[in-house]
């Protein structure tokens, strides 16, 4: 459990942030770039004095200048991963993991040298030199370095950022690992919601140096506040499902939502698992009747529980699904046209391809 | 050789490596304390540092006098209290070396401090090191390449200091006669011409190996550290 609330005051620049999580996961802190995540994280660390703070994290408090508390960054036990992973280049891969190992106190070894080079699959780089491995191998090692240092909590700031995309495909996998099979919380920071959707659990939203809403990812997907820092194309709804069946020969897997069955392109996913999928409120259209001979492979009957404006064209328009609530982005004229109304049953249609899911728990490939 | 340029260069060196190995804990502290620390009279202690470089070496040679000679504030505690005399001795002379290449020592490892990440040390923080296990472990080594690159520069220059040791530790054969005093003593005397040129000869090369070594010091330590 993490409860973190600290003020800082420079001179162009106001921290202002609570934030507060009860239950492990991965909590991601999202926000523009410059709306001060770096600073939260390196005052969790305790390598930036706050002016007031008090940092708690399962249930040991780190810091709390009204009690005059405060525990040195060497002794906090956080397992900081730098954006640039900071290997240190003197050493090797090896070395560079045991670093932390060997100053952990040996009372806690939860991690073992050798369970966390397989997890993260560095048995084969642990003779080389840092300038000797590719940017994805560089987060991995410094992820294994942090983790065998034996940490109450991990803070990820924006592992990925300096990686192109094909590194970070690389990577994602190993973090989706670390999460599903490791019982430490993690707080990981992010300006992209991509990142955000395949990880995350808890978001707590960052705008201006303050912390602005914090829940559930799913929950937060539909908070007006996400919208100003994903922008109009990239809002929806974030659902949680069961996958029921899944056809390898169409790509579509059935997965349940509430009462509903939403069919979503999706392979190498077995009946079971759990998924996450993101519905963009773009490509979600709204029909009065229901419609007839459509390519769309989704048609769901549902509710409108809330029209909002969008900006001074568009509207976004809530629809209660039976369990669910999706989000639809429709143009101010359209939803004149179609006298929308709150209370209004409506038909939801999204089509299968547009859907993007991610295996949420287990599931992950081995990769190497 | 003859035995007296034995003598002059086995001393040059003697003198070299003694005045580098007593600059170089305090220009580490003294590079350190110019990068890492914020502290007041820093551009004092800089310009105090660079002092030697503008200044004629026969007044460092007159100022150590001042400090370090007999009746000096420390020259006359060494003396009491442990019997030292630095005047007129290779000790002596090597503590006027050492002053003399203190400047270079000092850019050389600060040039490198500037060098490092700091990110590198706050990753250590993160990772259990305290400050000296940060410094032992990530920063010291680190600093390696300035460190052996000022000693080297520091060693081939203190080949051949003459004013301040001539003016602090004498010209004493045997003792503090170097190879440019050696030298200078040979232009001095009818007839020394042959030894003066062999001499000047001898510091050539000792200057030249000087430089290749730093150099290939240079080259093996950026690959150990990947650059």
């Amino acid at each position: 459990m993490f409860k973190i609330r600290t003020t800082v005051r420079r001179e162009h620049f106001t921290l202002e942030v609570s934030i507060e999580m009860a239950n492990p996961g991965v909590l991601a802190l999202f926000g523009h770039s410059g709306c001060g995540k770096t600073t939260l994280v390196n005052i969790i660390a305790g390598l930036l004095k706050a002016e007031e703070s008090y940092v708690e994290i399962d249930g040991v408090v780190l810091e709390n200048t009204a009690a005059k508390v405060y525990v040195q960054a060497e002794q906090r036990r956080i397992g900081y991963v730098f954006q640039d992973a900071r290997l240190f280049p003197h050493f090797s891969v090896a070395g560079n993991l045991s670093y932390g190992l060997r100053r952990a106190r040996a009372d806690t070894p939860r991690m073992s040298f050798d369970s966390v080079v397989s997890l993260l699959g560095l048995e084969r780089v642990l003779e080389r030199r840092p300038h000797q491995l590719s940017g994805g191998e560089r987060q991995r090692v410094a992820l294994g370095r942090a983790l065998l240092s034996q940490p109450r909590v991990l803070l990820l700031d924006e592992p990925l950022a300096s990686l192109d995309a094909a590194r970070r495909e690389e990577v994602l996998p190993y973090l989706e690992r670390l999460r599903d099979e490791l019982s430490i919380p993690i707080i990981y920071v992010s300006h992209q919601f991509e990142e955000v959707l395949r990880l995350a659990t808890h978001v707590a939203l960052m705008a201006d140096g303050r912390s602005t809403a914090q829940g559930p990812l799913e929950t937060l997907s539909l908070h007006p506040q996400l919208r100003s820092i994903v922008g109009p194309e990239g809002i929806g709804a974030v659902l949680v499902g069961l996958v029921e069946a899944a056809d390898e020969q169409t790509g579509l897997a059935a997965v349940r939502i509430g009462e509903n069955i939403l069919k979503v392109n999706l392979r190498g996913i077995r009946p079971g698992a759990r998924v996450r999928i993101h519905l963009l409120a773009r490509d979600v259209i709204l029909a009065t009747m229901r419609p007839e001979a459509l390519s769309v492979r989704n048609i769901l009957q549902g509710t409108i529980s809330r029209i909002g404006a969008d900006d001074s064209d568009t509207d976004l328009v809530y629809v209660d699904l039976g369990g669910a609530r999706v989000l639809a982005r429709v143009t101010r004229a359209a939803s004149i046209a179609l006298a929308l109304r709150v209370g209004m049953p409506v038909w939801v249609l999204v089509k299968s391809v547009s859907i993007r899911g991610h295996a949420y728990v287990s599931n992950t490939p081995d990769r190497e | 050789m003859t035995a007296a340029e034995l003598d002059a260069v086995r001393l040059s060196l003697s003198v070299a490596l003694r005045s580098v190995l007593v600059s170089l804990p305090f220009a580490v502290l003294v590079a350190w304390l110019l990068t890492r620390r914020k502290l007041r009279g820093k551009l004092l202690l800089d310009v105090l540092v660079h002092l030697p470089l503008v200044l004629p070496p026969v007044v460092v040679g007159y100022l150590l006098l001042l400090v370090f000679g007999v009746r000096g504030p420390i020259g006359q505690w060494l003396d009491e209290a442990f019997g030292v005399q630095l005047i007129f001795t290779t000790g002596g002379a090597a503590l006027a070396t050492a002053v003399m290449s203190f400047p270079l020592v000092v850019r050389a490892i600060r040039l490198s401090l500037e060098g490092i990440d700091r990110g590198l040390e706050d990753a250590a923080r993160t990772l259990g090191a305290g400050a000296w296990d940060r410094f032992f472990t990530i920063t010291l080594p680190l600093m390696l390449p300035g460190i052996l690159a000022g000693s080297v520069i520091a060693f081939a220059a203190g080949l051949g200091e003459f004013g301040a040791v001539i003016t602090f530790a004498s010209n004493i054969p045997g003792e503090t006669r170097t190879l440019p005093l050696a030298l200078y003593t040979a232009l001095q005397t009818p007839g020394g011409e042959t030894l003066a040129a062999r001499l000047a000869g001898i510091s050539i090369a000792l200057g030249l190996m000087g430089l290749v070594a730093a150099e290939l010091i240079a080259r093996r330590m950026h690959t150990a550290l990947g650059r």
